[in-house]
């Protein structure tokens, strides 16, 4: 190893890289962007459509109900809703979206309040369809305090308190601090989109700085001068590191200015997103732990290594840009998946997934992001993922070594 | 100088088995003098070559480039070697004296010299016009020209070329033959491979004929015509290798 030599390779690269259209777009374009157009253009759209149909006035047929004027006029009465005509079959014109839902009244429901044989209300709706959803939310409402009321009366009726059917309250209370609870929501997203742009920002420098070479000759010009191959490899490959790690501070930088500008607007979109129509509009900015952001980036460093170490292992076989990038394509595939089950929940952190790679990587990130720090597993991962990274690196070389990989016809 | 000791090499095919592209290959270069290298596409020039410049290594036998085994010490062999092969490109989007100054970071010289040395360079080869320009956008005889000078930026005592003119307008080969002479006449060992019988010809001071991976003849261009008794050098070629149709049986392969 000649550190000299290492690093004019490593300079050379890092020069031809940033000349790259390519290298540029994948390292510096794509992840400053990614994030601002998800948060502000994805979760824009959704607060406005959601905003939108919470605003409209729910429009419902009403069934029956003429013997039930009352109901009927509080009905109409409502501001959020809005009776119209049944121009056609009901379930139809529900299905179609022509109307939100249709509200069945019973045959002397009205009566029945009074006399007290229970009646049933049936609501018709389209399952699954956001505005059906929502409709039936506010329906609910409505018949819900009707049904109170008519209870509050009946007890009334009969001289007792409505602390009889209501014998004691049951109320939530959050103990976890805010960064537990924030790095609880998106502790578990920010490790798998980081694993993700980890491999891609790797992914066209090392296909580039292999096979791209073999297929444009210059490999053989390269290997001709007298630098021992140990320190090519070795200087392509902090070439590719950087290029992964540039990715990941370009998203979290990217994110975290996307989170400050517009945090509420962002969501406001996520969570009504999440919770349908029943969700809320207000603010949430999730407090998420520093430490946990800093431990984040120390643990993705092997990771980072193991990723550029086996991207450059497998391009390097490939005999030109396309060849290399048919492999490595579908890689992706077998990173996502324990990537993606670190965010599953009842995949917790043990002695045996702390040795999963990529996997444990995931899982710890999440502990890490809502502040809980169990440090022999930690040690453990870092350890075990290193191990991986050295032995990748290791490979990487000898098939550098190997002529019938360099000289592949 | 070059001593090349009854190289071997032998590759590894699914399809054909072991398949010995060079074989027992024994010859010598002298400083001031060029070597021709002369065989037919597959022959075993480019092999022979590139385990003279270290990129392959051999199955058996041994090279001396400049007093240093291949095996035992292959830094200090390339150290004393400029390559040149139609394969040896250059960084397309690294300009001109990028490319030369990166190679001369790389043989371990220091910034000045390797500056004086871009000026010389550029001063002989008519290159001052393009050498702030990106590579890939050069015509093929200023890619050749920045290719010559990446070569000689350290100024090895060894010149190995691969078919330096494969492929290149009738200009710039001939500009490139110039600059071979000019390699020998300053004293440098040359090596020089090619299947165009004029080059050989006009250019080498020793010539040895490959086929099938042997070397079958070798000598001066006079002593060629006296063994085989021809004037012409496509004449003794075909003779040398065993007539036309075992020529024809070894470009089928």
């Amino acid at each position: 190893m000649n550190w000299k030599q290492i690093i004019t390779v490593y300079l050379k690269e890092l020069k031809d890289s940033l000349r790259d259209r390519r290298t540029i777009i994948s390292m510096i374009v794509v992840p400053t962007l990614v994030m601002p157009l998800l948060m502000f253009g994805a979760g824009y759209v959704m607060t406005k459509v959601v905003k939108k149909a919470k605003d409209e006035a729910t429009t419902l047929i009403v069934l029956g109900g003429a013997d039930s004027p009352g109901v009927l006029a509080q009905l109409k009465a409502e501001p959020r809703l809005k009776l119209v005509e049944a121009t056609s079959d009901f379930k139809k014109m529900v299905s179609e979206k022509q109307v939100r839902l249709a509200v069945e009244i019973p045959e002397g429901f009205e009566a029945s309040l009074k006399s007290g044989a229970p009646k049933t209300v049936t609501l018709y709706h389209y399952e699954g369809e956001m505005k059906s959803g929502m409709g039936v939310g506010e329906v609910e409402k409505f018949f819900r305090g009707l049904s109170e009321r008519t209870v509050k009366t009946r007890l009334a009726d009969r001289g007792l308190t409505p602390d009889l059917i209501k014998p004691f309250e049951v109320k939530r209370q959050n103990v976890a601090p805010p960064e537990k609870v924030g790095g609880n929501i998106i502790g578990g997203l920010i490790p798998y989109i980081i694993i993700i742009l980890c491999f891609t920002g790797a992914m066209y420098p090392a296909i580039d700085l292999t096979a791209g070479e073999k297929e444009r000759g210059t490999m053989e010009t390269l290997l001709c001068s007298p630098v021992h191959r140990v320190n090519i490899v070795l200087g392509k490959f902090l070439m590719v590191m950087t290029a992964s790690v540039a990715t990941i501070a370009f998203t979290l930088l990217s994110s975290s200015a996307t989170i400050l500008l517009g945090g509420s607007l962002l969501m406001g979109g996520g969570k009504a997103a999440a919770a349908g129509a029943a969700g809320g509009g207000s603010g949430f900015i999730p407090v998420i732990d520093p430490a946990g952001i800093i431990g984040v980036f120390a643990m993705i460093a092997p990771v980072a290594t193991l990723f550029a170490a086996l991207l450059l292992t497998i391009s390097l076989f490939a005999k030109s840009y396309k060849e290399a990038q048919s492999y490595v394509s579908p890689l992706i595939i077998v990173v996502i998946m324990p990537a993606m089950m670190g965010m599953l929940p009842g995949v917790e952190l043990d002695a045996k997934t702390a040795l999963i790679p990529i996997l444990n990587l995931s899982l710890v990130c999440k502990e890490m992001l809502s502040g809980v720090w169990h440090w022999n597993y930690i040690a453990l991962i870092f350890g075990s993922t290193a191990l991986y990274a050295a032995a990748a690196v290791a490979l990487c070389v000898r098939m550098f070594n190997r002529e019938d990989v360099i000289f592949r016809a | 100088m070059i001593v090349a000791h009854q190289l071997t090499k032998t590759f590894k095919d699914k399809k054909r088995g072991v398949i010995t592209a060079v074989s027992d290959v024994s010859f010598a270069c002298q400083p001031g003098r060029i070597y021709g290298l002369l065989g037919a596409n597959g022959a075993g020039k480019t092999t022979t070559l590139r385990m003279l410049a270290t990129l392959l290594k051999p199955a058996s036998g041994t090279v001396t480039v400049a007093g240093h085994d291949a095996a035992t010490a292959p830094e200090k062999v390339r150290a004393n070697v400029g390559f040149l092969a139609a394969s040896t490109a250059l960084y397309g989007r690294l300009t001109a004296r990028e490319m030369i100054t990166y190679f001369g970071q790389l043989n371990g010289m220091g910034d000045e010299a390797i500056r004086a040395r871009i000026k010389q360079l550029a001063d002989e080869l008519d290159m001052h016009d393009f050498l702030d320009r990106r590579c890939e956008k050069f015509s093929t005889g200023m890619k050749q020209k920045t290719s010559i000078a990446r070569t000689l930026v350290h100024d090895p005592a060894v010149m190995i070329f691969d078919e330096p003119t494969l492929g290149l307008d009738v200009m710039t080969a001939r500009s490139i033959v110039k600059f071979v002479r000019e390699c020998r006449n300053r004293g440098k060992t040359v090596i020089y491979s090619t299947h165009v019988m004029s080059e050989v010809e006009k250019l080498c001071d020793t010539i040895g004929i490959i086929h099938g991976g042997k070397l079958v003849a070798e000598g001066t261009l006079a002593e060629l015509q006296t063994r085989f008794a021809e004037r012409d050098m496509e004449e003794i070629f075909v003779k040398s290798v065993g007539g036309e149709a075992a020529l024809a049986a070894a470009l089928k392969d």
